[in-house]
């Protein structure tokens, strides 16, 4: 990342949020373009080294963009967005969950609300994504299934070296 | 975001030290008071002390007083786990940030070229 681009990332957990808030060097309208067009999406949604792979997208309020991640070694995490609120190019607001491949939500699986929004920063573009868990128990669970390592992360070699040291005493 | 940060640096920070390592692993096998834990090491107490207070304070470990003595267990519910978990969000954000950040050069890129 350019170290002149702003990238701020705050959480509070009493209120269950998220909220990140990243400038880009481009105008609104390209960087709306690649949050709403799937062909852009895959190209960029998923952290390295796991790619993107859209299976549908109806970018319309009532619609929803069912989409996979995917790591190196094929292993496949599910995902539908169901967008509530549309309204280009300032914003959009959505529902996040987990699926599987046919796009059948996971109820019991945290879901969020992501509210994105738009604005123009000189020459730049500043997009700020507030992602909201439906509840405490949500966040929790989240939490959770993140220590379970389901996601790519450079923090998992520090669960290793946890585990390590701690088999490593029992041994 | 900069306590977060920090939570992870902390982490780091009390694993780098052998001393500590030690005392993580010794406390794998179950609780151990503080005179337990400095046993096998010719420290001083009150040195002693400070790394456990590091490895508590990077959420490593947890210690409760009865009477004169402290006992201490790992924190294997938390490790720090929410911050963690913020931790990783984060990291996941950046990522995911840094390849639009690619794709928006490429097309604005295309543009001028068109």
């Amino acid at each position: 990342m350019r170290a002149d681009l702003q990238f701020e990332f705050l959480t509070d957990k009493e209120q269950r949020t998220l909220t990140i808030r990243r400038e880009f060097d481009a105008g609104r309208q390209l960087v709306w373009d690649c949050h709403t067009k799937s062909e852009l999406l895959d190209q960029w949604f998923a952290p390295r080294p796991l790619v993107t792979k859209t299976k549908a997208m109806d970018f319309r309020a009532g619609g929803h963009w069912l989409y996979s991640m995917t790591t190196p070694d094929g292993q496949e995490f599910w995902s539908r967005l169901d967008y509530r609120t549309i309204d280009p190019i300032d914003g959009y607001t959505a529902l996040d969950a987990f699926s599987d491949a046919n796009g059948d939500v996971n109820p019991d699986l945290p879901r969020s609300n992501w509210a994105v929004e738009f604005t123009d920063a000189a020459k730049r573009t500043l997009v700020t994504t507030v992602v909201q868990y439906a509840s405490a128990d949500d966040l929790q669970k989240a939490i959770d299934m993140g220590l379970e390592g389901g996601m790519a992360s450079t923090l998992e070699r520090l669960d290793d070296l946890l585990q390590i040291l701690i088999s490593g005493a029992k041994g | 975001m900069a306590n977060q940060q920090l939570a992870l640096d902390a982490v780091f920070h009390a694993l780098a030290d052998p001393t500590r390592r030690a005392v993580v692993q010794r406390l794998g096998r179950g609780d151990a008071t503080v005179s337990e834990l400095a046993d096998p090491f010719d420290m001083a107490l009150p040195s002693f002390m400070k790394h456990i207070t590091v490895l508590e304070r990077s959420r490593l470990i947890v210690s409760r007083k009865s009477g004169r003595v402290r006992t201490c267990s790992l924190d294997r519910e938390n490790f720090g786990a929410a911050e963690r978990w913020f931790d990783e969000q984060r990291a996941l954000w950046h990522s995911r940030y840094t390849n639009l950040d690619g794709l928006l050069a490429k097309l604005s890129g295309a543009d001028d070229a068109g």
